[in-house]
């Protein structure tokens, strides 16, 4: 039996800054959405929200938030949260309903507005909570995540600072005239090599920002998409895995591994996220034509490209150098500009990835087209052990 | 009145060789930091008893970073203005990579990965009850006899 669900619309809200409440642009991307798709929202019978966790109550419970905010139509409701990988899992919450025939329209919307700077854990006394404590303890922001990983490309692989400013350069031209994008203007790398180290060897313009932004999704089954002559973009594929025991690669926000002493799985946990979305679908890494990986840095974007195999450990900056990543070359990644164009609105950002794609597979992807793509695949990662990886099709 | 306290309580030993305070399982063995209670997350195990243990005090660099700029609240900083540090992730020879602060004094380019570490304790922050301590990694010195390759 088929697993597929049709993507019926999509749509976003720039991202950007704006200071507004999130709801505002939740309701502007699910009406794009819905507007993409020519669904009125009375036929919708399904709403899920992502949660955001910094905008109060109505964040806690997005899906109802938005629901209100689009006019109570008595659709049934849910709300997802995994951090960064809220999308992949509310898309998964409403694949599930519709492929179980218990609904037949689902909107799935994200939506954020974030504080300036690092991102820090909310106010209060945590020692039992590991987002408090690595900061309390060690100083550890996000960043210094990003660039334990980037340093253990440079001493392992001998990637270069200059190669993580090309993932910049490349980026930032692909995003160039996305209507969606923050950030429209093409960097230099010495833009990116001159600009302060925050956490090294990570620059400033090596680290996406944090944003304002909204992403929508329309789902419906495929049974539903054919009735109504909708677009002919699939799901195959939705991996919310969690990790394997033995943990052994250092995830944030945790200060520590689970120990190795008595033999490792298979697949690293980021490995396994891109593998099970593969094996859901039944294609492999040869069958992708274009990604969306989770650029929190653009050393990031490296390793996503080996952990998706595109190609093999430690091979990444070699695609990179020879352009294979670029739109035009062999495995185009991340052709919306990714992160580096957008900033991270957290709710948003994997639902953002899947609107991307489908835009990139009808061969709406005006001015960052990946001629002819018919595969593409997302990746990110949510604290606390949350997969996310998405394969669509047509 | 003051005291020297640790910034988080039952996590390290102090004293002259100072020490990581891991949980053993009873039933399967496996080490665990920080410490844990309750229930084995070995998913083969359904021990729910753990002793104390002490990790090995050494380990090898897994990688590495900085602090540029000073992290936001709940992160206090002891000077003002603020003074950089490194951070080191450490593979001990229990399995287990963690995170510390590198001790006063080193920077980034005073190690790289695989490099030996050793553990520490130095003051995190002063409060009004007192100095207050927490675990950091130190380059262990390399035997002077060889010279290192370019």
């Amino acid at each position: 039996m088929s697993h597929d669900v049709a993507i019926a619309g999509v749509g976003m809200h720039p991202w950007g800054k704006w200071g507004k409440n999130f709801v505002e642009y939740g309701v502007v991307a699910a009406r794009a959405a819905l507007a993409d798709a020519g669904i009125p929202w009375a036929d919708v019978d399904l709403i899920v929200g992502g949660e955001t966790v910094r905008n109060g109550y109505g964040g806690y419970v997005a899906g109802a938030t938005f629901a209100q905010a689009l006019g109570w139509n008595g659709a049934r409701v849910a709300t997802s949260y995994a951090a960064c990988a809220t999308g992949a899992q509310a898309l998964d919450t409403a694949r599930a309903r519709i492929l179980a025939g218990l609904s037949e329209v689902a909107l799935v919307v994200g939506a954020d507005t974030t504080p300036k700077g690092f991102l820090a854990p909310n106010a209060g006394e945590r020692y039992d909570d590991p987002d408090w404590l690595r900061f309390r303890l060690l100083g550890m922001t996000n960043p210094a995540y990003f660039a334990l990983y980037a340093r253990r490309r440079m001493d392992l692989y001998g990637a270069t600072s200059e190669d993580f400013a090309q993932v910049k350069v490349k980026n930032a031209k692909h995003g160039l005239s996305n209507p969606n994008a923050r950030y429209r203007k093409e960097v230099a790398a010495h833009d990116v090599l001159s600009s302060a180290i925050v956490a090294d060897p990570l620059h400033l313009l090596d680290i996406c920002a944090t944003s304002d932004g909204a992403a929508a999704v329309i789902l419906c089954s495929v049974e539903y998409a054919r009735k109504h002559g909708l677009s002919d973009v699939r799901i195959k594929a939705i991996s919310t895995v969690t990790p394997t025991f033995p943990n052994t690669v250092i995830d944030m926000p945790l200060m520590s591994t689970e120990s190795s002493a008595g033999g490792v799985p298979e697949f690293t946990f980021k490995q396994s996220i891109g593998q099970a979305a593969y094996e859901e679908a039944g294609i492999g890494p040869d069958d992708v034509d274009v990604a969306e990986v989770y650029d929190l840095s653009t050393a990031l974007e490296l390793d996503w490209i080996e952990d998706l195999q595109l190609c093999k450990q430690g091979e990444a900056e070699q695609l990179l150098r020879a352009g294979d990543t670029t739109i035009g070359g062999r495995i185009p990644v991340n052709p919306s500009g990714g992160l580096a164009c957008f900033g991270e609105a957290v709710p948003a950002q994997a639902l953002a990835q899947v609107c991307e794609l489908t835009w990139q597979l009808r061969g709406q992807a005006a001015g960052r087209q990946v001629e002819g793509a018919r595969v593409g695949i997302t990746a990110n990662q949510g604290l606390f052990g949350h997969g996310s990886s998405v394969i669509v099709a047509r | 009145m003051t005291a020297t306290t640790p910034a988080i309580e039952g996590w390290f030993t102090t004293g002259p060789e100072p020490a990581l305070i891991g949980s053993a399982c009873t039933t399967c063995s496996t080490v665990f930091f920080p410490r844990t209670a309750g229930f084995c997350r070995n998913p083969a195990c359904n021990g729910d008893e753990f002793t104390d243990t002490e990790l090995s005090r050494r380990g090898r660099v897994w990688s590495y970073t900085d602090a540029q700029y000073q992290p936001p609240a709940p992160y206090i900083a002891p000077t003002d203005p603020y003074v950089p540090f490194a951070l080191a992730a450490v593979e001990v020879p229990e399995g287990i990579v963690i995170l510390g602060q590198v001790a006063d004094g080193y920077t980034v380019d005073d190690f790289q990965v695989g490099d030996e570490m050793e553990l520490v304790v130095e003051t995190l922050y002063t409060d009004d009850t007192g100095d207050r301590t927490i675990w950091r990694w130190r380059p262990v010195p390399v035997e002077p006899v060889e010279t290192k390759e370019a």
